[in-house]
C-alpha cells in the first residue's frame, strides 16, 4: 500500500468535509447566481456594485463562507479525482494540495475584503 | 437448433498480459453453455487452452470470464442468450486481474482486499459463551441476508471501473463482505473493520456506477452494502464509535 501523509484516520474526515462543503456550496452558488442575475438587470458597473458591498457585512460574511467552502471543498476533489487518474499519491499529492487550498483561501478571501472592506 | 447447424466462430484470448484473439469453429448444439463451447474447443482442437471450472452449475464460480465484453458465469450463460451476428462470440480473461494464461486468472490480490477489508469473523478477546439470538425479520440480519451469498466469483470486481483506475481500491466482493460482518451482532472488530475501509482505497472511492450490481450473478447489491459502509463511516468519523 502507499504511504499516506493524512493517513488513515484522516480520510472519513476529508469524506465528512467535503459533503458538508457540499450542502454550503449548494446553497452559496444557488445565491450567488440569483444575484447576479437580479444585480444586472439593465447594466452594472463596477463602481455600482462596491457602492452596495463597501461596508455590508451581509455581503463579507456570505462570500466569506463561499470562500471557505470552496477551499475545503475543491482540493478533496481534485486529490480524489488525481489518485484515480494519476499514479501520484502520498506526501507530495496532500501537501500540493493543502497549498492548493491556502492559494484558494489566500486569494478568496483578500477579494472578498477588496469587495466588502 | 440441432447438431449440424451452422458453427460457432469463438474468439479466445491466448496469452497472458500480452497476447492475441485466436478463433475456433465449433458445432452449435441444443442448449449448449459458453462453458461447454470453451471444453469442446479444449478438449477436441486445442489441450492447451486454459481455463477454470468447478462444477459446471452455478454453485463455485470459478468459470467466470468476460463473454462479448461483459462478465459473466460461462457455465450459466446459455450460447443462444450471447451469439453476436448469429455465430459469434468473444471470450477474455476477467479484467481487473492478472492473466495467468489464456482465460484464468490470478485471483490472490482480490482475495488479499478481503483481509484488507476485515472481511472476517472477528469473535474477540471474550467470544460469547452461549448462541446469539438472532431474529430473522431484524434489521441487521435481513442486512446481512441481502449480501451474505456472494461465493467471490470475481464477476464484481472484473466489471468494477474504480478498481480500473486504482489498484488499490478494494472493490465491491471485499466490502460487500465487511458490510454483511458489521451487521453482524457477534462479531466484535468492527472498530478495526471500519478503519481499514474507511482508508482512500475503500468504500468512499465507490463512484456509485453500480457496474457490480448489474453483473453479480448471485443478484446481490454490492453498490447498497458500501452505501451502508459510508453511512457507518459518516457517523464514525463524527461520535467516533462504530
Amino acid at each position: 500500500m502507499v504511504a499516506r501523509v493524512l493517513g488513515d484516520a484522516v480520510n472519513p474526515k476529508l469524506f465528512v468535509a467535503q459533503r458538508l462543503s457540499a450542502f454550503v456550496l449548494a446553497l452559496a452558488v444557488a445565491v450567488h447566481l440569483a444575484t447576479i442575475l437580479y444585480a444586472v438587470r439593465g447594466g452594472l458597473t463596477a463602481g455600482e456594485i462596491l457602492a452596495r458591498t463597501h461596508g455590508n457585512p451581509a455581503f463579507a460574511l456570505f462570500y466569506a463562507a463561499f470562500v471557505i467552502a470552496v477551499a475545503v471543498h475543491a482540493p478533496i476533489g481534485l486529490r480524489n479525482v488525481l489518485r484515480e487518474w494519476t499514479p501520484w499519491r502520498g506526501r507530495s499529492l496532500d501537501a500540493a494540495l493543502a497549498l492548493f487550498a491556502l492559494a484558494l483561501l489566500a486569494l478568496g478571501l483578500r477579494a472578498v475584503y477588496a469587495v466588502c472592506a | 437448433m440441432t447438431q449440424g447447424a451452422p458453427a460457432l466462430e469463438i474468439e479466445i484470448w491466448r496469452g497472458a498480459a500480452e497476447g492475441s484473439f485466436q478463433t475456433f469453429k465449433t458445432p452449435r448444439r441444443e442448449h449448449q453453455t459458453v462453458l461447454d463451447v470453451v471444453t469442446e474447443i479444449q478438449r477436441e482442437q486445442d489441450p492447451t487452452l486454459s481455463y477454470r471450472f468447478a462444477c459446471r452449475v452455478g454453485i463455485c464460480g470459478s468459470c467466470a470470464m468476460v463473454v462479448n465484453g461483459r462478465p459473466r458465469w460461462t457455465c450459466r450463460t446459455r450460447v443462444s442468450e450471447v451469439l453476436e451476428n448469429g455465430n459469434h462470440i468473444r471470450l477474455e480473461p476477467l479484467r481487473n486481474f492478472t492473466v495467468v494464461k489464456d482465460l484464468t486468472v490470478e485471483m490472490t490480490a482480490f482475495f488479499d482486499k478481503w483481509k484488507d477489508a476485515h472481511g472476517y469473523f472477528e469473535p474477540g478477546d471474550k467470544p460469547a459463551g452461549d448462541f446469539a439470538a438472532v431474529k430473522p425479520d431484524s434489521k441487521k440480519r435481513r442486512a446481512v441476508d441481502e449480501s451474505i451469498e456472494c461465493i467471490g466469483c470475481g464477476v464484481c470486481y472484473s466489471a468494477c471501473d474504480v478498481v480500473e483506475w486504482d489498484k488499490d481500491y478494494l472493490g465491491p466482493a471485499a466490502l460487500n463482505r465487511a458490510w454483511t460482518l458489521v451487521n453482524d451482532v457477534r462479531d466484535q472488530g468492527n472498530a478495526a473493520r471500519l478503519d481499514a475501509v474507511a482508508r482512500s482505497e475503500g468504500c468512499q472511492a465507490c463512484h456509485t456506477h453500480m457496474n457490480c450490481t448489474q453483473f453479480c450473478p448471485k443478484g446481490i447489491a454490492p453498490t447498497y452494502s458500501i452505501a451502508g459502509l459510508k453511512r457507518k463511516v459518516w457517523w464514525r468519523a463524527f461520535w467516533g464509535t462504530p
